[in-house]
């Protein structure tokens, strides 16, 4: 097993899948010459060769749609849009084709596709290439939104999304393309979509998040456990469907929760959250379930993305507070 | 440019006009992509024909008894909607060449995206009478397409579909199969941007597909002819390097010509094409409009004139294949295959509230596992 940061881990699955299944096709703008914007495609054309691999127009509803007439007929194809910003275009596709389909035919054809998006800010972009708006995916009945935080979950989510009979987004956060590394298992395996994974188990709290806010969020936990306090961190992984049973089975055994997302506050998952939290633990609860988000704003631009983004003295006060009452 | 000519028409050949036609636009044994943006029909609306047709009176018989059945559709529909049995409907009735025509070019196999307009069209490729009536009666389960019929459920939303038939041809040229997509569309449509991504994907891609654009002259109340500075349809496949040709769309058997050589040219690797069938909607967009505030009524008239139906009828009386027996025997055929497809439909038990859930994702999620045992209280 090599170390390997979540884009390698993330390059690494797209050439398991398609080494090990023949009816998976990428497709994207810049993807295969040039590897992705990102690098995550990065010498997939050159060996899986230009029939698999398809640098694609400058058309997100156009590779949308049509990764969703491939997949109806029998492909497993990967779409990557290059920026959450940038799927917009694709949204009608996404939410009256790809996510209906099942259901306008009862079964009879179905969209087993994924689409893959970078999203979050934190890296200077350009105006609206630091989007998080998450929740106006996983808010569409009939799509699975995925975000892992960690190179293994990468991996094994994104095998997951492949093989998985209906359409999958994966948002991946750019912000840790590069900055998690770890041994990731070169074998072929699968992480389930729908279950949290419990990232450290405590008594006092719990902090709930998912994708890049996981950095900050585990270096809260950090400097909580170092002033004493047993933190549990949930990194839900899924979006949609969400594990409410995971959720609600931490914040009753640690009676207090703290949300933390990149994404705006208001229509976020956050509230999602916290109201299943109130549902099913509130005789459990010792404090009031916290927010920590980004503001209701536009996405500031490099000099000021600092100001918005949620940071670890943020989450940490959060916290405190909550463990005041 | 295809090579391949029309035959001549086995038990038509009374019907070959001895000399061309002057007034005619098509020369003889023209082909449609010979034609291009100029109008390519073969049968005129008296019945006489243009040029040698490339189908047998039987297939000329079987062409018109599917128009017969596909208006009588059309017809029950609409009343079962005024009788409160059918949700929205949008008829196609003018169109039935066009449908019966396309249709009738294609093999099984071939994939077909269209539109709420579409009825006779996916019927004539597979997708079963009683099917259709179930969806508008408002049920799900009419999508449920038998396992061999390749023909899309029809998509509500403008023009989001053309890419669908795009990324289905990728597809079945990258499984190294012969079939083709075919997707039909309103003039309307081609104002959408999907039209452009879906042109241009699939001419960037050499996809084996054929769009088919029913000009019915109104996009709701907007006119054909504001919808773009283009003076044809057909003539934007230029701008994307793919063929584009104009049928009259009322003829049914230059709609079948058409799409046959653009069939042909998709099957044997040359790519899509675009077809403009000229048509007319003679009735409202759905049961829900009034067309008398956009449009005049004489229009109307100068359109029945080219019905669909009447030119091949009397095309038929001419070679001595039609009398009114038949047309009885067909009529009464075509409404007893209508009336069974509307009982079943109606037999059907409304569905389960727990079908809802059940029918989102190949393995229900635990969310809408809890939202139906909810309901189920």
């Amino acid at each position: 097993m090599t170390e390997v940061n979540l884009a390698q881990a993330l390059n690494g699955a797209l050439d398991t899948a398609l080494s090990s299944d023949e009816r998976v096709v990428l497709l994207g703008e810049d993807i295969g010459r040039a590897g992705g914007v990102f690098r995550i495609t990065d010498g997939l054309r050159q060996k899986y060769g230009a029939d698999r691999v398809f640098d694609t127009p400058v058309a997100e509803s156009g590779i949308i749609g049509a990764a969703f007439g491939m997949a109806i007929a029998g492909l497993r194809p990967i779409a990557e849009l290059q920026f959450l910003g940038f799927s917009y275009p694709a949204y009608d596709q996404i939410i009256n084709h790809v996510a209906r389909i099942r259901n306008r035919s009862a079964h009879r054809f179905t969209a087993p596709m994924v689409i893959r998006i970078p999203y979050g800010g934190g890296i200077g972009a350009a105006e609206h290439h630091s989007e998080s708006t998450e929740a106006i995916y996983a808010h569409i009945p009939g799509l699975k939104v995925v975000v892992p935080s960690t190179p293994r979950d990468a991996r094994g989510l994104v095998l997951a999304a492949i093989e998985d009979p209906d359409p999958v987004i994966v948002l991946e956060p750019i912000r840790l393309y590069r900055a998690v590394k770890e041994e990731v298992p070169e074998i072929y395996y699968k992480v389930d979509i729908g279950p949290v994974r419990l990232e450290r188990q405590g008594d006092d709290l719990t902090l709930i998040s998912w994708g890049a806010m996981m950095k900050e969020t585990r270096q809260a936990a950090t400097v909580l456990e170092q002033g004493g306090v047993s933190v549990e961190v949930i990194d839900l992984r899924t979006l949609a469907p969400l594990d409410r049973d995971g959720i609600a089975a931490s914040v009753t055994k640690t009676g207090r929760a703290v949300i933390i997302h990149e994404a705006p506050l208001t229509g976020g998952l956050g509230g999602e959250i916290a109201a299943t939290i109130q549902e099913r633990c509130l005789y459990s609860l010792q404090a009031p379930v916290t927010r920590v988000a980004g503001w209701d704003t536009v996405f500031p631009l490099k000099r000021s993305e600092h100001h918005y983004l949620p940071s670890v003295e943020r989450i940490v006060s959060a916290a405190e507070k909550t463990l005041e009452d | 440019m295809s090579s391949r000519k029309p035959g001549l028409g086995r038990g038509l050949e009374s019907l070959i006009p001895t000399e061309s036609d002057p007034t005619s636009a098509v020369s003889t044994e023209q082909t449609a992509s010979d034609v291009g943006p100029s109008m390519f029909s073969l049968i005129n609306p008296d019945g006489s024909v243009r040029d040698r047709l490339p189908v047998t009176l039987d297939e000329m018989k079987d062409l018109y008894a599917a128009m017969v059945e596909a208006r009588i559709y059309d017809d029950k529909s609409m009343a079962m909607q005024r009788q409160g049995r059918l949700a929205t409907y949008a008829p196609f009735r003018g169109q039935e060449a066009a449908q019966i025509g396309a249709a009738s070019a294609l093999r099984p196999g071939d994939w077909v995206a269209g539109t709420y307009r579409d009825a006779a069209l996916n019927w004539r490729a597979g997708y079963p009478w009683r099917l259709l009536i179930l969806g508008r009666t408002g049920d799900e389960r009419g999508g449920q397409l038998p396992e061999d019929v390749n023909v899309l459920p029809p998509s509500i939303t403008v023009g989001g579909h053309m890419i669908h038939a795009v990324g289905l041809a990728w597809a079945e040229k990258l499984k190294g199969t012969r079939r083709i997509a075919l997707t039909s569309f309103g003039d309307g449509a081609t104002s959408e941007g999907d039209f452009h991504e879906a042109m241009n994907f699939a001419a960037v891609y050499d996809t084996p597909t054929v769009f088919l654009c029913q000009n019915n002259g109104f996009a709701i109340s907007y006119p054909a002819a504001e919808q773009t500075r283009s003076d044809t349809i057909a003539e934007k496949a230029d701008a994307y390097g793919m063929p584009g040709v104009r049928v009259d769309g009322n003829d049914v058997v230059a709609v079948m010509v058409a799409v046959q050589e653009a069939a042909e040219r998709a099957r044997s690797g040359k790519g899509p094409s675009l077809i403009e069938a000229l048509t007319y909607r003679v009735g409202p967009h759905t049961t829900a409009d009034d067309p008398s505030r956009y449009r005049d009524e004489g229009e109307l008239v100068a359109w029945e004139e080219r019905d669909p139906l009447d030119r091949v009828r009397r095309l038929l009386e001419r070679s001595g294949a039609w009398n009114p027996q038949w047309q009885q025997v067909l009529e009464q055929q075509a409404s007893q295959n209508i009336e069974a497809a509307v009982s079943w439909a109606e037999s059907i038990p409304p569905p389960e509230a727990g079908d809802m859930f059940t029918r989102m994702f190949a393995e229900t999620t635990p969310p809408l596992l809890d939202q139906a045992k909810e309901i189920a209280e």
